[in-house]
């Protein structure tokens, strides 16, 4: 029998990705979705469920699916996507319900994977230039972001102390970079201004988006479980990011520099979250020599990422924004689905 | 003696995730992979140094190195031409010479890279933190020196005596401070490599500190704010750079191996503070040996 996979966030752009992969997957029988939004990718045989943020209805979910995978993309990594409340809802209150029913008794799941960040390990002058997954966080947590992605962590692990039988992946991404996603950065490199901190030229670490679905679904595929870094090889200066993607970089005070920034973020013209000043004063490199002793293969190095996300900026600044917007119907997806009259698994 | 190269250092001294890097599929097929060009357009390296900032550094610092401190190396030949090893010696001078000196006299005469581990505090100053960065400061970190030492064999030099030495009063000249807490020994031994000691003369006198002001220094949050004889005569903007001619004066002592097994989680306490206190002792007596031949401050 083959895999029945549950994705958490099938609206957001790593649930969506995610999903389209599984569903190439021969060994995946049934790809199950949740999301709270309608997805925005074209899906083929991946079933949509819509749930509140918190997942309260995951329990019903998986013992009436009796799903033996849940994929969890859905923690807010990026503090500028949602408010502060929202934000502890859906990582800690939803990560919790999501376990809660993956734990339950009889339960049919056998592997949870959470998808986390490398801000789990904060940035700070004392920072080794390398952090391996067990290497102590040194800087004091300050952001709201982080805290909630530590409290996700730390609930994930007692979890997985509790159900020994089960395999829990953790894997913690670096920044991210490609064509679709939108995070802090990759909006202010589109709008070609980088903020940073005067004086500071922080080294940092970037994963290509592609990296980001392919490193989830082979922890998936081949049943690793374990806490893993994600990120390209290398690590490049903050300058050198706005050199390759053609952005100015924009420097502010050494002192309180998001004060500064202020003005610029109301107006929407740069992003500069909470999470991202210590960052561009010190960087950040992950290890990723465990991931790839489980034997994943990365198709980008950090400086790889970035000059691949240039090109795709500037095909898009020719070409204008994504070419085919995709809009779910549910009537149309049902048909596909579920209708007598459509000839399955026949590929048109 | 005027034909030098811009940079000693080979371009593949650079660790390999430097060279051109690839992406697309895979790198062996041809025509219908598309590949990308080389992206980087610098050559910061993971510690984020760069050679190319190195050798500018170099040019400049030549000058300063050759015909001000006139530095003078004796047993040169006992820093090992391949392989890691851990550089370690006496710190002084309020804003330490002895760093720049004995990492520009390694590069130019050997042609190898000398990482200069340093206090993490120095990545907290602008635009000095990114140069010091740049031109091979790393944070003393022990994961950052076993990297160095173990994984890429290069050369690591630190100061033992961390900000006590430099901020010790010229009163205390040439007194080595406790060697921390033998950190250094366990990094040697951790990373399978030899301990190179060096001793020092001239630093004390480049920049000698009258006496120290801890209360500004609470107030700036530095480790130390001394004052320095540099800064009464100079006033406060050139005094810090303005060091005195002091002829420097570095002898290279014999390395000392640990006959112990690398990459250990811990080593015994016991023998990692005697190690510690002996290299210390023979720093200290090497010092003495040294200051006892030298006739004058200036002129060696």
């Amino acid at each position: 029998m083959g895999r029945r996979v549950l994705v958490t966030g099938l609206d957001t752009f790593w649930g969506g990705r995610m999903a389209q992969a599984l569903e190439m997957d021969p060994g995946v029988d049934m790809v199950l979705g949740m999301g709270t939004r309608e997805p925005k990718v074209p899906l083929e045989r991946t079933e949509f469920v819509r749930a509140d943020q918190t997942y309260s209805i995951l329990n019903r979910i998986v013992r009436a699916t009796q799903v033996d995978t849940i994929v969890h993309t859905f923690l807010v990594t990026n503090s500028e996507e949602v408010p502060g409340r929202t934000l502890h809802e859906i990582n800690v209150i939803g990560t919790m319900n999501l376990l809660a029913a993956a734990g339950s008794p009889g339960t049919p799941v056998e592997q949870v994977v959470v998808k986390s960040s490398t801000h789990v390990y904060g940035s700070s002058h004392k920072d080794p230039a390398w952090f391996r997954e067990e290497t102590p966080r040194v800087a004091p947590v300050r952001t709201r972001l982080e805290r909630s992605l530590i409290e996700v962590e730390s609930l994930v692990r007692d979890f997985a102390e509790d159900n020994p039988k089960l395999l829990v992946t953790l894997l913690r991404f670096a920044h991210v970079l490609g064509s679709d996603i939108v995070t802090p950065i990759t909006s202010n490199l589109r709008r070609r201004v980088l903020p940073a901190v005067f004086g500071f030229d922080p080294l940092l670490q970037f994963v290509e988006e592609d990296d980001v679905v392919r490193s989830l679904e082979y922890v998936t595929r081949h049943r690793i479980g374990g806490t893993y870094n994600v990120a390209g090889a290398g690590k490049l200066p903050w300058s050198e990011v706005a050199a390759i993607s053609g952005a100015h970089l924009l420097p502010f005070s050494p002192v309180s520099p998001r004060t500064f920034a202020a003005p610029l973020v109301r107006l929407g013209l740069v992003q500069f979250p909470p999470e991202m000043e210590a960052v561009a004063r010190f960087g950040r490199g992950v290890d990723t020599t465990r991931l790839c002793e489980a034997g994943f293969e990365y198709r980008y190095t950090s400086a790889g990422a970035v000059e691949s996300f240039a090109r795709a900026n500037n095909l898009r600044r020719s070409t204008g924004g994504a070419s085919s917007a995709y809009q779910y119907q549910q009537d149309v997806e049902m048909f596909f689905r579920h209708s007598p009259a459509v000839v399955r698994g026949f590929d048109a | 003696m005027e034909t030098r190269t811009a940079s000693p250092i080979p371009a593949d001294a650079a660790p390999a995730h430097l060279r051109p890097i690839r992406s697309g599929d895979q790198a062996g097929a041809e025509g219908a992979q598309h590949v990308l060009r080389d992206p980087r357009r610098s050559d910061v390296d993971e510690w984020g140094r760069s050679e190319h900032m190195r050798s500018i550094a170099r040019r400049i610092y030549d000058p300063l190195y050759r015909h001000w401190f006139r530095a003078e190396w004796e047993g040169l030949e006992k820093i090992p031409a391949t392989g890691g090893a851990l550089l370690v010696a006496n710190h002084a001078g309020a804003i330490p010479s002895d760093a720049p000196v004995i990492m520009h006299g390694i590069e130019e005469e050997l042609g190898r890279p000398v990482y200069g581990m340093a206090d993490y505090f120095f990545r907290t100053v602008p635009v000095v933190g990114t140069l010091w960065s740049r031109t091979g400061g790393v944070p003393a970190h022990p994961d950052n020196a076993y990297r160095i030492l173990h994984d890429q064999q290069q050369l690591a030099l630190v100061f033992p005596e961390g900000a006590k030495g430099p901020s010790k009063t010229y009163s205390d000249r040439y007194r080595l401070r406790r060697f921390g807490r033998g950190g250094f020994v366990e990094i040697a031994m951790r990373s399978g490599v030899p301990v190179v000691p060096l001793a020092v003369v001239g630093a004390e006198e480049s920049m000698p500190v009258l006496f120290r002001l801890p209360s500004v220094a609470k107030a700036l949050g530095v480790p130390y704010f001394p004052v320095t004889a540099n800064l009464l005569m100079f006033g406060p903007l050139v005094g810090p750079v303005a060091y005195f001619p002091a002829k420097f004066k570095i002898r290279v002592l014999d390395p000392v191996r640990f006959d112990v097994l690398d990459s250990q989680e811990r080593y015994s306490k016991s023998r990692v503070m005697d190690e510690a206190e002996r290299i210390r002792s023979r720093i200290q007596d090497a010092l003495h040996d040294m200051l006892r031949e030298r006739r004058s401050v200036w002129f060696g």
